[in-house]
């Protein structure tokens, strides 16, 4: 077992006592909800007449149903309506903040937490959504939970967990032009597979992962789940604090940066930790990734063949069959070329300032090509509004992108937002699930931001280092 | 705050049922219960959601699947193979399947948010190796009517003449076979050693720690 590392530290500290099943009960020190995944729990409650044991431990946010084009009131989506009408009614009866659509903070919850402070490291933090993961960038240990959960810490602050392995992945060298933290955790997930994380934990280490910004980091840890890993983080640094001073938690509370500064220093794996496995990838030789099939781990080199069924490991071999039949691929061809409909700039893994401005470099000057509809969905309204005063907003309006309201959007097409018929769509999201963009024959290629920007404009699948004059000066 | 209603959680010792193959490795959730199905605040009635796109087409007309076949509709024990469940938390997922009639699943491997969901539920998720599972899945197509006994305690599913050892994880075995998978109440009872913990961290303000009940 993993002894030293961040893991073993934040889970020590944690703990409360051992259940009887063997399982630890760990304290909950941040839990996230949304209006999909809580509204039972709360039925829960009230039928075991239990009330919220830590409200101000507890912050919520309306993100997956909510309409991206017009947010006035009621929803024109009855079922729509009535899940923020319920989330309304918990939070307020529970006495919980709620970051609404009036409060200028709404947005992806797993973009909401980071911006306002909320997300510390060495903190636990929950929330009943799989991509809870994303919050492990700042050196907190976060995870997914189901709606029982959701009652169980709703009820009493806490949650009964099994301790699990670390596996640390090194990403030495540095990342290329055109090469993003989305290019490295598809390549993670590619190698290690999509059950290859199931038991463990994923520890992010290396210079290349030093070198990113906070965003990058979360972009990586977003998506430790789509290889099985239910949590990803990175060991607090200069970087992390950086983001934290200018939150609103420590902007509030200036004398807490100072006093919690110890404590996260404390958590960081130590020099000598010991871990349960260790992987090596070489930043250098990574290009951008995108994937041919319909899980995240089915992806490819942008220059690299689509493979044969037949040469991939047997237990992969019919579920490559058969997403290549869905997506209409063809092995030995790479991906470069393939028609797109749809671009989705958005979502909890790709949708934070400097992905915009990726992108809008990509596209400024530029247009989208006429068979293609190209949106974009900030991942909260301040990311929104400060891309406003920046200017993206105008630059993408300029080349033909829809600019919307913050949200889950397209990402899992649970509002307006959805890929239609057999459409094929560039996605800055996460998962290529059958019907996952909201059409049962939809076809989602995942990929970095900038790679969407560039399929955007030329109406199919394009390596973004390789567009003509790609070199803007924005 | 007064005490909490007990709640009564049955002990799982042993699940038996007629068997249904689902056969594919990854079978996520979205698969299990897309999206559009879960724009409700409840989870009843979302049995008849299950598999939907694999079931139906785009006329709602039936798809080959096995939980539209006559002869699986009685069946409550699901065979799987590997990695079963992934990708988003919604518990919504084995809560279609477990008011589809599922009362247990056999698998070669579980996507660990959809395993903690089904524990959460009473629900067991047995593993075994891959060969077992597939002579398992055509044992099933071939006796759809035929009984399995997964033995929760013993870790053995026993069908035909046939009893074979799988593997259910220590922790979940002894949640299910104690009766204490439905965690709330257990948990609850330790709320003045919650108390101390969250005193402990640095990050946690006094305020935002209840006084003792």
């Amino acid at each position: 077992m993993s002894e030293g590392t961040l893991y073993d530290k934040v889970w020590d500290r944690h703990k409360v006592t051992t259940l009887p099943t063997g399982q630890d009960q760990l304290f909950v020190g941040l839990h996230l909800i949304h209006e999909v995944t809580s509204p039972q729990a709360f039925g829960m409650l009230r039928e075991r007449d239990l009330e919220v044991a830590y409200p101000e431990l507890t912050h919520a946010t309306v993100d997956h149903i909510i309409p991206t084009a017009d947010q006035s009131r009621p929803y024109e989506e009855d079922a729509a309506e009535e899940m923020m009408s319920e989330l309304e009614r918990n939070v307020r009866e529970a006495g919980i903040e709620f970051s609404d659509p009036n409060s200028g903070d709404q947005g992806i919850v797993h973009v909401v937490g980071p911006e306002q402070g909320l997300t510390q490291p060495g903190k636990t933090i929950v929330c009943g959504d799989s991509h809870t993961s994303t919050h492990g960038a700042f050196g907190a240990l976060a995870f997914g939970i189901g709606t029982s959960q959701i009652r169980d810490v709703l009820a009493t602050g806490t949650i009964a967990m099994e301790k699990q392995k670390v596996r640390k992945i090194q990403v030495d060298g540095e990342l290329g032009e055109g090469v993003e933290a989305k290019d490295v955790i598809l390549e993670i997930i590619r190698r290690l597979g999509t059950e290859g994380g199931v038991g463990y934990v994923y520890e992010y280490a290396g210079s290349a992962i030093e070198d990113l910004g906070m965003e990058g980091r979360m972009s990586i840890c977003n998506m430790s789940i789509e290889g099985g890993a239910r949590a990803g983080y990175v060991n607090p640094d200069e970087t992390t604090y950086e983001w934290l001073e200018d939150t609103d938690y420590f902007q509030d509370n200036p004398e807490k940066f100072e006093e919690l500064k110890p404590y996260w220093e404390s958590i960081r794996s130590d020099e000598d930790a010991e871990y349960d496995d260790v992987v090596h990838i070489d930043a250098d030789e990574l290009e951008p990734v995108v994937t041919w099939g319909t899980t995240p781990g089915q992806g490819i080199g942008i220059s690299d063949p689509i493979p044969e069924p037949e040469e991939l490991p047997a237990d992969k071999q019919d579920t490559a069959r058969r997403a290549q039949e869905h997506m209409r691929v063809e092995p030995g061809e790479t991906m470069a070329g393939y028609d797109i409909d749809v671009a989705f700039l958005g979502s909890c893994t790709n949708a934070r300032l400097p992905d915009l401005r990726r992108a809008a470099r990509i596209v400024e000057g530029r247009e989208v090509h006429d068979d293609v509809r190209a949106l974009v969905v900030p991942g909260s309204q301040r990311v929104q509004k400060t891309a406003e005063e920046e200017g993206l907003k105008d630059v993408f309006e300029a080349a033909g992108f829809e600019w919307r309201n913050a949200g889950c959007s397209m990402c899992l097409g649970m509002n307006e937002d959805q890929l239609e018929g057999d459409e094929a769509s560039a996605s800055s999201s996460n998962r290529n699930f059958v019907g996952r963009q909201g059409s049962k024959d939809g076809r989602t290629v995942l990929m970095n931001p900038q790679m969407v920007a560039a399929a955007a404009i030329t109406g199919e699948v394009t390596d973004v280092r390789e567009l003509p004059e790609a070199e803007v000066t924005a | 705050m007064g005490d909490t209603d007990e709640v009564e959680i049955p002990e799982v010792d042993s699940v038996s049922g007629s068997g249904i193959p689902i056969r594919g490795n990854d079978i996520d959730t979205d698969q299990i219960i897309p999206a559009r199905f879960m724009k409700v605040v409840t989870f009843d009635g979302l049995g008849e959601f299950a598999f939907f796109d694999l079931r139906f087409d785009e006329d709602d007309e039936q798809k080959d699947h096995p939980f539209n076949e006559e002869r699986f509709q009685d069946s409550s024990v699901m065979v799987v193979n590997s990695n079963f469940g992934c990708g988003s938390s919604r518990e919504h997922a084995p809560q279609a399947l477990m008011r589809w009639g599922i009362d247990a699943i056999i698998g070669e491997s579980f996507a660990e948010i959809f395993a903690g969901n089904c524990l959460a539920l009473g629900i067991p998720t047995v593993t075994a190796d891959a060969e077992t599972i597939e002579a398992l899945q055509d044992w099933v197509d071939e006796n759809p009517e035929g009984e399995l006994e997964i033995d929760v305690e013993a870790e053995t599913v026993t069908y035909g003449s046939k009893t074979i050892d799988v593997t259910v994880d220590d922790a979940q075995r002894k949640a299910l076979v104690d009766g204490v998978w439905d965690t709330t109440a257990l948990m609850k009872s330790n709320a003045g050693a919650v108390r101390e913990t969250a005193r402990e961290l640095p990050y946690v303000e006094s305020g935002a720690i209840p006084e003792a009940e």
